[in-house]
């Protein structure tokens, strides 16, 4: 039996802005085909991490490797196929608002592929159809709901058929039903395509619902205080934030900080 | 059609149309990713058009046994076999999927083939003049009631000044004075050089170069500084204007001093209003002595003493020259600011909306200013000015 290597790899990471060290090294592993959720309060580092795991900030120690590669040593052509592999949803979408969706999700495809423009235009429009805005191709994003230009970006994330997905605060912003609609997209994408994802985010529901595993972090000790399976923590974990985070409790005098491994 | 080779290491890809005990069927097969995909879109819609032509509205079966691997590429072209099916009054039905690639189909099958009724209906000719008339009559009520309203203000603020927010009319008149001030001198100054250098070449074949002084002096005062200076404003601080407060009405900051009860106007509009009527005809003196200046160094330069330029300058220059100067730099002023706000209040929604409405502040600022300068001097022709 041939063993599963992970497809992200982060190792020893300290990341911030400019002085202010925001995660201080950690260490963790994203196998093929998991739903894997950073989580923890606001201001925690959870975008920043994310961020760094994506190349768009540069580590203050420590490297992410994708599929063994370093995004940031990586240069030129090996650079441009680490970057084809995963697929970015923004917390706000960030589609191009003077481009329908239709164009929106052609983008990538037009910039990276020989294919055909029908087979372009077929190919936005069956991903448009994954997230369910197959009757929106003409619309501009301004014309969306917020839920609506989320599964579009979720869309154009997936243009050019990436094997990670990372998606920051996929839920924010977004009713219950918005919200939970896109925790089925989540789930229905991982088991047809086998895409691992990598979710940030602070919702109990949305976690206990997609996460395989979870790793948690905390701003008083900027570093990872608990990881394994959400709903095990939740129940077993003795460790102080993450009752705090898993029982929704008001904050009070934080107890001595420590890492704390669910059985997974 | 274009041909799309295969990379050397791809196993190749292909959709023909078989037969399968006397009965019509596609056979698709190999690697459909993207090179796969576009290898073989052409030669696989051309079979299945010809295929479902000789079926006349039955099942066009689709063996997908022998398909290795299959993305979003391979998805689209069987999208497209249904479709081209479709259009032949028949119906393609795939068999032989992997679970895998079945569930991927899932995912995607109920996607239309028609797209004819999501295409947004064109706009005729007759409907887009009536909405461009609508939005000019819209943008011209909104220009005069932002026009109304500031004046309300600013006369509710000459009876009340201590209801001004000085301290943002001192930081205003710091962008659009001091922040502005090397730029004006600067463009003076150069001016002020080239068109007396200008003139005493062409003056000089006639010995009349003694007169730039007298022309510079006028020009400048009556005419150049203020509108130069206007101009240089509306470019530089008109747009500052129209970006910073359509950038809050982005954010919905402006709703929100509305709702705490606090007029946009009083609070954005009006410090902009004063420090422009502050700064603008104090920019346009700067203006005005830095082309002197210019000037000043031309006639050095042609062996003219400095007292000669001077003296020639003051001379011809009168007090009503320079006043109308200063009574068009405070109009410009309004015009420049006001622009600027009025623009940034109007802006849209969306992310180039900002763009638009620091663009426009430019542009109908610069129209304004010309217009305003137009009057002026057909005010000035009658007043005997």
């Amino acid at each position: 039996m041939t063993a599963v290597h992970p497809i992200i790899s982060v190792r020893n990471l300290t990341c911030g802005y400019d002085d202010t060290i925001v995660v201080e090294n950690v260490s963790f592993d994203i196998m093929p085909g998991e739903v894997f959720i950073i989580l923890g309060g606001s201001g925690c580092g959870k975008s920043t991490l994310l961020k760094n795991m994506i190349g768009l900030y540069e580590p203050m120690a420590g490297q992410v490797l994708i599929d063994g590669r370093d995004l940031v040593t990586a240069s030129g052509r090996e650079r441009d196929e680490i970057i084809r592999r995963f697929g970015v949803m923004y917390q706000m979408g960030a589609l191009f608002g003077s481009m329908s969706l239709l164009q929106n999700v052609m983008l990538p495809l037009e910039e990276f592929t020989d294919l055909p423009r029908e087979a372009m235009t077929m190919i936005a429009r069956s991903k448009l159809a994954m997230v369910n805005l197959e009757k929106a191709l003409y619309k501009m994003p301004a014309a969306l709901s917020g839920g609506m230009r989320k599964r579009a970006a979720i869309a154009r994330a997936m243009a050019l058929d990436p094997t990670i997905l990372f998606l920051d605060e996929p839920g924010a912003g977004l009713d219950p039903i918005s919200s939970a609609e896109l925790d089925e997209l989540v789930l229905s994408l991982s088991r047809a395509l086998g895409i691992t994802f990598v979710i940030v985010t602070h919702e109990l529901e949305s976690i206990y619902k997609t996460a395989d595993r979870v790793i948690m972090l905390d701003k008083d000790v900027r570093t990872i205080v608990a990881q394994g399976d959400p709903r095990v923590l939740r129940d077993t974990s003795e460790n102080i934030y993450v009752k705090r985070f898993f029982h929704r409790m008001p904050s009070q005098d934080a107890g001595t900080p420590r890492v704390d491994c669910a059985a997974e | 059609m274009t041909h799309h080779p295969l990379p050397k290491d791809h196993p190749g890809a292909s959709v023909l149309a078989d037969q399968d005990g006397g009965s019509l069927r596609l056979m698709v097969r190999g690697r459909l990713d993207a090179p796969g995909t576009a290898h073989v879109w052409d030669e696989a819609a051309a079979a299945a058009h010809v295929a479902a032509g000789n079926l006349q509205g039955r099942d066009l079966p689709a063996d997908c046994s022998a398909i290795e691997y299959m993305d979003g590429s391979g998805v689209a072209l069987l999208l497209k076999l249904r479709e081209v099916v479709a259009a032949q009054g028949a119906t393609l039905a795939l068999t032989g999927l992997s679970p895998q690639h079945s569930q991927l189909i899932d995912l995607t099958w109920h996607c239309p083939d028609q797209l004819d009724s999501l295409i947004p209906e064109r706009r005729g000719l007759a409907h887009r003049v009536g909405m461009a008339a609508s939005e000019t009559l819209v943008a011209t009520r909104e220009m005069v009631s932002f026009v109304g309203e500031a004046s309300v203000i600013i006369a509710g603020v000459i009876r009340h000044p201590s209801r001004v927010r000085w301290k943002d009319v001192l930081l205003s008149c710091v962008q659009v004075g001091v922040d502005s001030l090397f730029i004006i001198t600067l463009i003076g100054f150069l001016m002020g050089l080239i068109m007396s250098f200008q003139s005493a070449i062409s003056l000089q074949r006639f010995g009349g170069e003694i007169f730039v002084p007298n022309m510079l002096g006028l020009v400048m005062f009556r005419e150049m500084g203020p509108l130069v200076t206007a101009i240089l404003l509306a470019a530089r601080s008109g747009s500052a204007f129209a970006a910073e407060i359509g950038t809050m009405k982005i954010n919905e900051e402006l709703d929100a001093l509305t709702t705490m009860g606090l007029s946009p106007m009083r609070f954005l509009v009006v410090p902009k209003l004063l420090s422009a009527l502050a700064m603008v005809p104090l920019m346009t003196i700067f203006f005005n002595l830095a082309s002197l200046v210019g000037g000043a160094l031309v006639m050095l330069s042609l062996g003219y003493p400095l007292v000669t330029f001077t003296s020639r300058v003051f001379k011809y220059v009168h007090y009503s020259d320079f006043f109308g100067g200063m009574a068009k730099a405070l109009v410009f002023a309004v015009l420049v600011a006001g622009v600027g706000c009025l623009r940034g209040m109007q802006t849209r929604s969306g992310a180039s909306a900002v763009g638009l409405s620091t663009t426009s502040a430019v542009v109908s600022g610069i129209i304004f200013i010309a217009f305003a300068d137009g009057l002026f001097a057909v005010a000035f022709y009658y007043l005997k000015i």
